[in-house]
């Protein structure tokens, strides 16, 4: 109950029956949207849900990640290869998976904090990171090499192996979405989400009030490549195939990182709000570019519209739109 | 909470050959109030760096009751109990007043809920609960200096150090500032140790004054026996040509 109290303690109840109202039409969507629906739905959700999990490193403890790829590749290699090579399911791999992409976080984590990179130095590591993960996957026999790794399209439901149609993963990757709303809600109403932003805003400062800096982004970090990893789990059983050139692209990491930043950084509905705009961008342009049958249509304005977010709203959607709302996120 | 006794052993410090501080050795006991003077570059804030943890010392040694904490990282330090300021103001800019003292009240309270309420009623006691909610980065520059004092108090150290809290304050403000950490003193016992270039704050704080100059202490004595001694006029005032 105290942890429940918590969790809503100064939060405006129009904005928890807004929540409410949310959580309710998601999970009763599936009935009411076709199948082009649930499946923009489907890709909201996933990047509200990687978003989230970026989103502690940078918008809390601001350390910029550009290398996030590699703990979802990591993740979705270790729970399928493990499922397609000795048929362990994913519900137990996950776990393997996950500690396999806590690891690679704690080891970039390490030399990056531990020697003082900072900013772009720091960003620039963990993209060298995830692009040498992507060359070791091209060669590597066990995970497929650069031909990629395939499970076998089974279209009957069988939860126990995340086999399935488009229905289980929706409500999978909404769950996700869920659990890891309320876990960052919980990470920034403690004093280990206090820590990260004293750290975000000055590293110095926030040492000397006796913040353990080290440890709290080695924390931050572990915890954000833990979620990505299961992100990149759910979608290995999705697409049912990994490819070392898409898994560890340099745009996988890029496209993890758009929500929060178009959302608002820091936040916690950026995420979801930059992961609703983006996804809905990329559909308008997509089905525009088919229309007028304008190839690259969609690119050039899908970049101008992140171009004009970006200029007008450079704190993110959500601070901008909960204001108009009146249900603002109190800033810590 | 009550004072701890500062040490310091002959303690020096060199940056690429340049030596900023050199054998520097004195001591503020347990409940006083001692300041740091001396022309600028003279390394003051670096003494005040290797007490904090930021620069470990090249001889020498600090110790706070005995224990030595020179050597250690700056947050086990501040668990040592030790508090300081920044001299260039280091605020956490983007979060409000309250929160940034309430991050400093976590440090002995890990519930926020209980960190916030001490927070709040540090910042009544400094004159900044009416700007509780504003963002820090909002705060005029005297309101800076205050929020540094009360981050700092709010660790709840057994030592205090303020890197020129006064300046850039008016003279009312001084005084206020002095009345406020002299109470804190007598009530607390809280020992403090402040660098100053604002000689109404020092002399109307400071039990002992500790000068140094090109990183070595040239004098130490009572306000009155400083404000004499030759070493420190020549610093402050140019040699007298002798005639």
């Amino acid at each position: 109950m105290k942890f429940g109290r918590r969790l809503t303690d100064g939060v405006p109840s129009r904005a928890l029956w807004g929540l409410g109202v949310l959580l309710l039409a998601l999970l009763v969507a599936p009935a009411l949207l076709g199948k082009y629906g649930l499946s923009v739905l489907i890709l909201v959700l996933y990047f509200a849900f990687v978003g989230q999990a970026w989103n502690i490193m940078m918008g809390f403890a601001g350390q910029l990640s550009l290398g996030h790829a590699l703990y979802a590749g990591l993740g979705g290699y270790v729970a399928a290869g493990l499922f397609f090579h000795y048929g362990l399911g994913p519900w137990a791999g996950v776990f393997v998976a996950v500690a396999a992409a806590a690891a690679a976080g704690a080891i970039v984590g390490y030399l990056g904090f531990r020697f003082s990179l900072a900013g772009v130095y720091f960003a620039l590591l963990t993209i060298a990171f995830s692009e040498f993960t992507r060359l070791a996957f091209d060669h590597w026999e066990w995970a497929g090499g650069s031909g990629g790794l395939f499970l076998k399209v089974d279209a009957t439901v069988d939860v126990w192996n995340l086999r399935g149609g488009p229905l289980l993963f929706y409500y999978l990757i909404l769950a996700l979405a869920v659990g890891a709303f309320i876990l960052c809600r919980a990470l920034l109403e403690s004093r280990l989400g206090r820590y990260w932003l004293a750290i975000r805003e000055d590293a110095e400062a926030a040492q000397a009030v006796g913040v353990p800096v080290l440890r709290c982004k080695m924390i931050a970090v572990v915890i954000s490549a833990s979620l990505t990893a299961l992100a990149g789990v759910w979608n290995a059983f999705y697409y049912n195939n990994l490819f070392p050139e898409t898994a560890f692209a340099m745009g996988r990491s890029i496209e993890i990182t758009l929500a929060p930043i178009i959302g608002g950084l820091g936040t916690l509905f950026g995420p979801v709000v930059g992961a609703v705009v983006l996804t809905g961008l990329g559909e308008a342009f997509t089905d525009a570019s088919e229309y007028f049958h304008i190839p690259g249509m969609k690119q050039i304005f899908y970049g101008l519209a992140l171009l004009v977010i970006v200029i007008y709203r450079p704190a993110g959607v959500w601070p901008w739109l909960a204001d108009k709302l009146g249900i603002g996120e109190r800033r810590p | 909470m009550s004072g701890a006794r500062l040490e310091l052993a002959g303690v020096g410090k060199n940056f690429r050959g340049l030596r900023a501080v050199h054998d520097v050795s004195f001591s503020v006991p347990a409940g006083a109030i001692h300041a740091l003077i001396g022309p600028n570059g003279a390394g003051k804030t670096t003494i005040f760096n290797m007490i904090a943890g930021v620069y470990v010392p090249d001889a020498g040694a600090v110790t706070l009751d005995g224990r030595k904490i020179s050597g250690l990282r700056p947050d086990r330090v501040c668990d040592a109990g030790v508090g300081r300021t920044f001299q260039i103001v280091k605020p956490f800019k983007g979060l409000s007043v309250l929160e940034n003292v309430t991050v400093g009240a976590l440090h002995q309270r890990p519930d926020l809920t209980e960190a916030r309420d001490a927070a709040a009623s540090l910042l009544a006691q400094l004159g900044l609960h009416d700007r509780r909610h504003q963002l820090a980065e909002n705060l005029t520059l005297p309101d800076r200096k205050k929020l540094e004092v009360a981050r700092a108090l709010a660790t709840g150290p057994r030592l205090l150090l303020l890197d020129e809290v006064m300046a850039g304050l008016r003279p009312t403000e001084i005084d206020v500032m002095v009345a406020f950490l002299r109470d804190l003193n007598a009530r607390t016992g809280l020992t403090i140790l402040l660098i100053e270039h604002v000689m109404r704050a020092v002399m109307a704080l400071a039990r002992e004054v500790v000068v140094v100059s090109y990183g070595e202490k040239i004098a130490e004595g009572t306000p009155q026996e400083i404000s004499r001694h030759q070493a420190v006029l020549d610093v402050y005032l140019g040699e007298q040509e002798a005639s």
